[in-house]
């Protein structure tokens, strides 16, 4: 079982990016995906930033994935996008069909992120023409759905590509071309000053009698929660899973991810420490919400 | 510029065909396309009579099977997508790769437009769906300004929809997991939204109300207040310490305004949402648009907006309020 960082989802600074990513070399990490995947005016580093630190971090020997964003609106968007897929050397984490297409049509290899719709095994092999060799499952994606891409996949005589799965973080549950932070804080998208870098994990949304509910980032919603599928380690492994993706959040990420290294090799017994996700068992995300510890 | 309506049954596409649409777009009664309330759609025999009436008027009908099939339901969508060649449609509205490849293979005359739900909002995307699947139109998100609307007509590999009028879903569609992640059912997979089988309305003693969705209270109403449906994205929720409708208001998207500009970018159909609402709707925003198209058709550079139509179509958005939504900036 691999271990793998995913993309930074939220705005730092760019000191506390680089001194993340350093601290990363540390790390019993196999995987790392480094970009922007949220929105395309957060600059902190700009591509040749991230193309410069996956040259970094790749001398260390582990894989390095360049992320795309998730939703494209402009040309200029389009022509960043293709400037990180013939970067040359890495491989790239297409979060929406344009990245498929580019991919495609630059001869480049690419995991397929949660956010591309791929819930059957004709989908998969479609995309394995173009060039798909992961999948990192999309968040509604639990054990039932990949037992028949997989029975599926098998039957059409083939097998299924290295699978990965959000194991630790919030879960990206949508996006809009609107800014809920911009809005939130009363200041237009156009100029929003980029006010998402003073919440680095996020902003809390709560239902009127206080319940914590969601994660406003940008123009993206994510639960509030922050899950957790270590304790179903054994589930994951019997069921194909290759990669565990654990996503940034703030906080002790090294205690994290040695709490994941640490029962990949089955040297403790597991205590959860996140939400237990529904979606796992084939329920809704956040119906097991309240069965949980807090962190 | 075609105008294309909704139906979710027959009178509903009557009045479609009988108040000015082009085409009419329809589900079957399963989980094959975006829509999938009970009581809502169409039985073959429905669909039979609506094909006979449309193509008497000369006009179209299409069919929605933009739902995303999990492995083990494959059959169901194919099925579905033989029995809408079958039965005659004009074209399938698909959003999966694996409906649209089949759709290509197996009917390769029927033609295939990509649905909203395949989220393509950039010329490579598109270029994507058309070189891999032939699609012969897409349906835009309900992401773009107006300007990119225009910027992607002119680069576009095939012609284009956008949504003109209706409820106004302000996540890209198909990449919305907020009614899955606290109910289960899911517009990719189950073709609902917040389904009302998880809605729980409670009058409390002082006359409010409250309304929850699957357990998470989505929004409170003052004794009196006009309340909406509860969908995630349209409750009032607390951020920071104040309460508001912190995604969006309930409200509808209508872009009779930008007819002009739309038509100027070479938009090729414009889009109603609803076929969950009644015949009257149909009837009353396809008349609206059906005369406002004729007289742009007509007029050329002196067409003006009559007040009468916002009017008219006011009354038929959420909360009677609309909005340009994305097409203006300052919504972003």
């Amino acid at each position: 079982m691999k271990l793998s960082l995913g993309p930074l989802q939220y705005f730092w600074p760019r000191e506390q990016v680089l001194a993340f990513y350093r601290q990363t070399r540390d790390w019993p990490l196999d995987i790392i995906y480094l970009g922007e995947t949220v929105c395309s005016k957060r600059r902190e580093l700009g591509t040749r930033d991230w193309i410069a630190l996956a040259e970094e971090l790749a001398d260390d020997g582990r894989e390095i994935v360049l992320s795309g964003l998730a939703l494209l609106e402009a040309e200029s968007e389009l022509g960043a996008l293709q400037r990180i897929i013939r970067n040359g050397r890495f491989t790239v984490e297409a979060n929406d069909m344009s990245a498929v297409q580019l991919c495609r049509e630059n001869g480049v290899r690419f995991v397929a992120g949660p956010t591309l719709n791929i819930y059957n095994a004709r989908t998969l092999q479609l995309l394995r023409e173009d060039g798909l060799y992961r999948l990192a499952l999309g968040v509604e994606q639990g054990r039932e759905l990949l037992r028949a891409l997989d029975e599926q996949t098998r039957a059409a005589g083939e097998t299924l590509p290295e699978l990965e799965i959000i194991a630790w973080g919030r879960l990206p549950l949508s996006y809009s071309a609107r800014c809920f932070t911009a809005r939130a804080l009363d200041v237009a998208k156009d100029q929003c000053g980029f006010r998402c870098i003073e919440h680095p994990d996020g902003l809390p949304l709560a239902t009127r009698e206080e319940q914590p509910f969601l994660t406003i980032n940008g123009i993206q919603i994510q639960s509030h929660e922050v899950f957790d599928l270590c304790p179903e380690l054994p589930e994951l492994r019997e069921a194909g899973i290759d990669i565990l993706r654990l996503y940034p959040q703030i906080g002790d990420m090294a205690a994290i991810v040695n709490y994941f290294d640490a029962a990949r090799r089955g040297e403790v017994p597991v205590e959860r420490r996140g939400a237990r996700n529904g979606y796992w068992e084939g329920s809704a995300g956040m119906e097991s919400v309240n069965a949980t510890m807090p962190i | 510029m075609q105008l294309v309506c909704p139906a979710g049954n027959l009178p509903a596409l009557m009045a479609a065909i009988d108040n000015g649409a082009d085409a009419v777009y329809v589900g079957f009664r399963d989980q094959t396309n975006a829509r999938a309330f009970p009581g809502l759609n169409f039985s073959d025999d429905d669909l039979r009579r609506g094909i006979a009436c449309a193509r008497q008027h000369r006009r179209k009908v299409y069919l929605a099977l933009n739902t995303y099939p999990e492995s083990a339901r494959m059959s169901e969508w194919h099925a579905a997508v033989d029995r809408a060649a079958d039965i005659g449609a004009s074209a399938i509205i698909a959003a999966d790769m694996a409906v649209l490849d089949y759709a290509a293979r197996r009917h390769p005359d029927l033609p295939r437009h990509l649905s909203v739900q395949g989220s393509a909002t950039t010329q490579a995307a598109l270029r994507y769906y058309h070189e891999r699947f032939g699609i012969a139109r897409a349906v835009l998100p309900r992401v773009l300004s107006l300007q990119q609307v225009e910027r992607l007509c002119a680069a576009t590999p095939v012609p284009l929809e956008v949504f003109a009028f209706g409820s106004l879903c302000i996540m890209v569609e198909g990449r919305c997991q907020l009614s899955s992640y606290v109910t289960g059912a899911s517009p990719n997979r189950h073709g609902v939204c917040s389904p009302a089988r998880f809605v729980k309305w409670e009058e409390q003693t002082d006359g409010s109300r409250t309304v929850r969705l699957n357990g998470v209270l989505m929004d409170r109403y003052a004794e009196g207040e006009a309340a909406g449906y509860p969908t995630v994205c349209k409750g009032r929720f607390d951020v920071g310490g104040e309460v508001f409708h912190a995604l969006e208001e309930p409200t509808s998207l209508n872009t009779l305004g930008l007819l002009p500009q739309l038509a100027r970018a070479g938009v090729v159909a414009l889009k109603i949402e609803g076929r969950q609402r009644g015949a009257a709707y149909v009837a009353s925003v396809a008349r609206v648009w059906r005369r406002a198209i004729d007289e742009l058709q007509a007029s050329n550079e002196k067409w003006s907006l009559r007040p009468e139509w916002q009017t008219e179509l006011s009354a038929h958005a959420e909360g009677h309020q609309t909005t340009l939504g994305p097409y203006h900036r300052s919504w972003h």
